[in-house]
Formats: structure tokens, sequence, C-alpha cells
């Protein structure tokens, strides 16, 4: 199988099972954040569910010792808790409440048509762009980061 | 108000864990939306494109299909939308990860790191949703 089919097939997998687990609508996931309002833990399931498949995946990859269609596991180089992390994922977690997208939802819903999905897909885009510009351009030679990401 | 789902919420949970050990045990990559998208700029660009195309393309295909597919636009105005949107692109990269990177195949593979953030990004989240729906009374 060529990679590209094979990453073609995850995504197609993903995006099937964010429309089941409805996490397709922003007003779902807002009502699991709303935990002092008509609390929905959905979402909670949704991760429940997850978490132990891929925890499965992973583990075989251990048995196994190497992708099938790659020479070697693109493992995440970071390790330590740091500030950048803490204050990355604050800034996240910030925008996610404020509209109820996440980016992977947000993109998985873009063929709903509406203008507001696309702004905010626009301007997601504009702030990994804003990233880069900010961070990247000094750490070029490191390898900070460099294709380690989640 | 929306209706607490958990079959279907553990289903469709189980079919994103799935698609995470596939393209972990076929090109031991991880099945993190923020990452696959901000690999774009400097990496093989070829099956970062792919997944989105299965990601963005399933949904409209299944809708196309006739199924009820639940995707309405959120409840925010255009600054609400573009600063929301800001955060998140910026926050991602900063943070190396999201939801999927970090909350499931992070936690998945019990790394400290991505329990830390995902434990930050839910706390800030909830945070935010408490603010502007019973403090502020949007």
């Amino acid at each position: 199988m060529r990679p590209i089919v094979a990453s073609l097939a995850a995504g197609i997998l993903f995006g099937t099972g964010l429309v089941i687990a409805q996490m397709t609508d922003p007003m779902k996931v807002m009502a699991f954040l709303d935990i002092a309002g008509d609390w929905d833990p959905s979402l909670a399931f949704v991760m429940a569910a997850a978490i132990p498949v891929a925890a499965a995946g992973i583990a075989l990859g251990r048995i196994f010792g190497r992708p099938m269609l790659a020479p070697q596991f693109a493992r995440p180089r970071q390790t330590a808790i740091d500030r950048k992390l803490l204050i990355g994922a604050s800034i996240f977690g910030a925008g996610w409440g404020l509209v109820g997208y996440c980016p992977g939802p947000a993109l998985a819903a873009v063929g709903n048509g509406s203008w507001q999905t696309s702004v905010f897909i626009v301007a997601m885009f504009a702030g990994m762009a804003a990233f880069h510009l900010l961070f990247n351009r000094t750490a070029v030679a490191g390898t900070v980061y460099h294709r380690n990401s989640h | 108000m929306t209706h607490f789902t958990p079959i279907s919420a553990a289903i469709g949970g189980a079919m994103i864990g799935l698609s995470a050990s596939w393209l972990w045990l076929t090109l031991g990559r991880t099945a993190g939306i923020s990452g696959i998208l901000g690999g774009l700029v400097r990496d093989d660009w070829g099956w970062r494109l792919a997944f989105l195309a299965g990601l963005i393309g399933a949904p409209m295909v299944l809708s196309l299909a006739g199924a009820p597919v639940q995707w309405r636009s959120p409840e925010a105005g255009m600054p609400m939308l573009i600063l929301g949107g800001l955060l998140v692109g910026f926050g991602t990269r900063l943070g190396s990860g999201c939801t999927s990177g970090h909350g499931v195949c992070g936690i998945g593979s019990l790394s400290p790191r991505s329990i830390a953030a995902t434990a930050a990004f839910m706390l800030t989240a909830a945070l935010v949703v408490f603010t502007l729906r019973h403090l502020w009374r949007f």
C-alpha cells in the first residue's frame, strides 16, 4: 500500500469518527466545557474510547519495532513539561472555549459551508503562521520545533 | 443545549483511536491535527494533504449520502471567531499539540507532557466558558 493511501484512510476514519461522535457540533463541545450549565459529558466518552484504542496501536508498534510503510516512528522529541507547553496549551484552551472548535472538528465541518467555520479556520492558519514567523525564524538551526509536534 | 449521547460518542471515539493507531502503525506518524497542519510548511506534505482530504471529505460524503451530520455553525460573532481561531492556531503550535495529538495520542502513550498539556487546555477552556456563560452572561 502506498503511504498516501494509508494516510487518506486514516483521515477518512478520523473524520467519520468525529461525525458519529457529533464532535463537529461546536455546541456539543461547549456543553461539555460548560460544567456549571447543562453539562453534556459526551466528549469525555469520546476521549475515554479513543485513548485505549490509540494506546493499543502504540503498544503494537513497540512489538513490531517499526511502522509498515516508513523506516521509523516519528516520536516527539520534546519530553519536558516546560513553560512553553503550558502557556501554549492554555492559549489553545482559551480559543477552544471561545468558539467550541479545536483544529480537527473545525476542518471536518468545512463542508457545512458556513462563513463562521471558514473565518475560524482562516484565523487558525493565521495563528499558526504567526507562531512560525515569531519563533521558527530564530530556531531554524535548532530542532526544537522541527518535525516533533503532535 | 445538547443531549448526552454516550454510545455514539464511544463509537466515534473508538474510530478516532483506530485512525491514530493505523497512522502510527503504517506511517509512524502521530494523528494530531495541529501537528499535521503545522508540518505542511516544512515537511513531506503528501501524506499530510491525504489525511486532511479524508478528514474534510468524509463528513461531506456522509452528508451528501443523507447521513444526519451535526455540523451547525458556532454561535460566535466575527470578533470572537477571529480571536478564537488565532488563539487555537498559535496555542497549538506553541504547546505542540491539540485535543488529538496530546489528548488522544499523547495520553495513549502515557506521556506526562501530554497529560499536563491536556489538563491545561481543558482547564482554561472550561474557565473561559464559565466566564462567558455564567459571569458575563453571554
